[in-house]
């Protein structure tokens, strides 16, 4: 096993993001949505505020460490409701196939064809805007990838000795799947996971900067370039700050990803002559 | 070439369905309705009216007589009629259909000349100074937000240089569409670069690209005669994904430069509740999505002749 650098350099951005939204309220300099000063309003960057003020005087550096917060919980937790949805589906699918399977693919077919921003947004509006409504919206929405993933693994691997003396000893279906094939493929579903979870914040700020996740004055870096969008020749400090706290993020969740996809599953290296 | 349509068809019809009946329910189950959306703004309707309107717009009929009435409009094409505006919908979509093509078109057009130059001349010299370039040329694309970096091209190109329209459609000329169709882009950009890359270099280990260089063939000629159209089969498959979602994917970058495309018709409609627009804007874009793939299953076809449906 080798640890490329592509691993360390997105392992280290996904911890430095991870350890700002732990750690925002020692980090940050001020209370983001409070400390409102108007005598402050639209600072350039300086010492005092390393990345400016916005139009209500408000840090933009504390904003963007307590959106962090925001864009890494929707990140996960909607990967975790993804990653479930897809893996028990697709291990089921694969496994058990016959009706099941053909339903199963059928509707993954259907999650393919709608694409999954389309498919969010049309749920945010039914559900109304909100982190509980992301979360269900991005949660619900591209399982599709892990589920496909899952099954043709099992497809593969239901022929191996070791499922067959499994089956032999009479486990039942269930605890095979989980216990006998999932560990054997968890590999390619973490890469898809991370990749995902990269996915899932850049949707996030999309859905919040057309106004639809999370709404001002709660800092997450979507709705932090929402209204920035307005001032963008008079401050463009508020617009390039959470663009780039965004970039970094998702840069270091996919090189992490891609990272571990030549670590877990050398089969599908990113091919170096 | 009749079959590969065919078999393709059989495909297509059923998912449609499933579409149609998954967006039905979704927006049937919608707690606020237009009406109520009126009242929320500050005026009162009186509950007669109310009850009036809903008569009108079917509100009350039983669910699945709704549905029956949806499909079968849906069939010929009858999208129905627009809350907001009182058009019909198919005719407010067919308005915003040629901006969207040509913002896709646009995107896609950038997205294959830099991204498989990039991938190709990075895999014909791989650990190069070019390959590195281009590789975090690739990750980085794939890690921006559309809507930031065309936030930031608008404020570069737009504001500060003066070279371009910041938004809009302007007479539909091509300076007004650049900005939109590199932001767009330049996702699809990034990964059309990667997947060259990894399909060239596959080509270039192939045995029969060894056995033409052995007989003496000049690199020049192998990689025309070889590699490109072997490579292109993969290129092709990625190009054809992207391509079909890139309507979907359009909706946040219309609404920043103010583009009038379905995208952000459907944005629009959101938000207010305008039923019938939303529903129309994603069977639209899902029909473009099942078009193109169609399209690039023909195109396997045309190019690789080893490939055979049937």
């Amino acid at each position: 096993m080798r640890w490329g650098s592509n691993t360390w350099v997105g392992g280290s951005l996904v911890g430095l993001a991870l350890g700002v939204a732990i750690f925002a309220p020692w980090i940050a300099l001020t209370d983001p949505v409070m400390d409102a000063n108007l005598m402050n309003a639209e600072l350039p960057p300086s010492w005092e505020f390393p990345f400016g003020t916005d139009a209500q005087g408000r840090d933009i550096f504390s904003r963007i460490c307590y959106g962090a917060r925001i864009s890494l919980t929707v990140g996960i937790v909607s990967q975790i409701c993804n990653s479930l949805i897809g893996v028990t589906l697709g291990l089921t699918a694969g496994y058990w196939g016959g009706w099941w399977d053909d339903l199963v693919s059928g509707l993954t077919n259907l999650m393919l064809a709608i694409p999954s921003l389309v498919f969010a947004l049309a749920i945010m509006a039914i559900l109304g805007p909100g982190l509980l409504s992301l979360v269900i919206a991005l949660g619900l929405t591209s399982w599709s990838y892990s589920c496909r993933i899952a099954r043709a693994q099992v497809l593969s691997l239901k022929s191996q000795g070791y499922v067959q003396a499994a089956r032999i000893l009479g486990y039942g279906d269930l605890r095979i799947m989980f216990t006998q094939v999932l560990p054997n493929i968890l590999g390619p579903l973490i890469v898809i996971a991370t990749l995902g979870m990269g996915g899932a914040i850049l949707a996030e700020a999309a859905l919040s900067f057309l106004g639809l996740g999370i709404r001002p004055p709660f800092p997450s870096w979507g709705s932090m370039l929402s209204e920035a969008r307005d001032q963008i020749r008079a401050a463009p400090w508020l617009s390039v700050f959470p663009g780039l706290a965004i970039f970094f993020t998702v840069l270091g969740l996919n090189l992490l990803g891609d990272g571990l996809r030549d670590l877990l599953d050398p089969q599908s290296q990113t091919r170096r002559a | 070439m009749l079959l590969v349509l065919a078999r393709r068809l059989a495909n297509v019809i059923p998912t449609l369905f499933a579409v149609i009946a998954l967006v039905f329910i979704l927006f049937s189950v919608l707690p606020g309705s237009f009406i109520s959306g009126m009242s929320e703004e500050g005026r009162t309707i009186d509950p007669a009216v109310m009850e009036r309107m809903r008569k009108e717009m079917g509100l009350d009929d039983p669910l699945a007589e709704r549905f029956a009435k949806y499909v079968a409009h849906t069939a010929t094409g009858d999208l129905g009629t627009s809350f907001r505006t009182r058009e019909p919908v198919t005719s407010l979509i067919g308005a915003r259909v040629w901006p969207s093509l040509k913002l896709v078109f646009a995107a896609m057009a950038f997205a294959i000349c830099v991204g498989v130059t990039l991938g190709f001349l990075a895999a014909l010299k791989p650990g190069s100074l070019i390959d590195t370039v281009s590789m975090v040329t690739a990750i980085s694309g794939l890690s921006l937000s559309q809507f930031w970096f065309g936030l930031m091209l608008m404020y570069l190109f737009a504001l500060t240089l003066n070279w371009l329209p910041s938004f809009g459609y302007g007479d539909g000329g091509l300076r007004n569409l650049i900005l939109p169709a590199v932001a767009l882009g330049v996702g699809p950009m990034a990964l059309l670069a990667r997947t060259t890359r990894a399909a060239v270099l596959d080509v270039l280990n192939a045995d029969f690209v060894r056995t033409a260089r052995s007989k003496g063939m000049s690199e020049g000629l192998v990689v025309k005669w070889h590699v490109l159209r072997n490579a292109l089969v993969l290129v092709i498959t990625i190009v054809g994904l992207q391509f079909g979602s890139l309507m979907g994917q359009a909706v946040v970058v219309e609404k920043l430069f103010a583009w009038p495309g379905v995208g952000s018709l459907m944005v629009d409609s959101v938000f207010q509740r305008d039923m019938p627009a939303v529903q129309g804007c994603i069977l639209m874009i899902v029909l473009f999505f099942l078009f193109i793939n169609t399209l690039v299953d023909i195109a396997y076809v045309v190019i690789d002749p080893r490939i055979r449906y049937g």
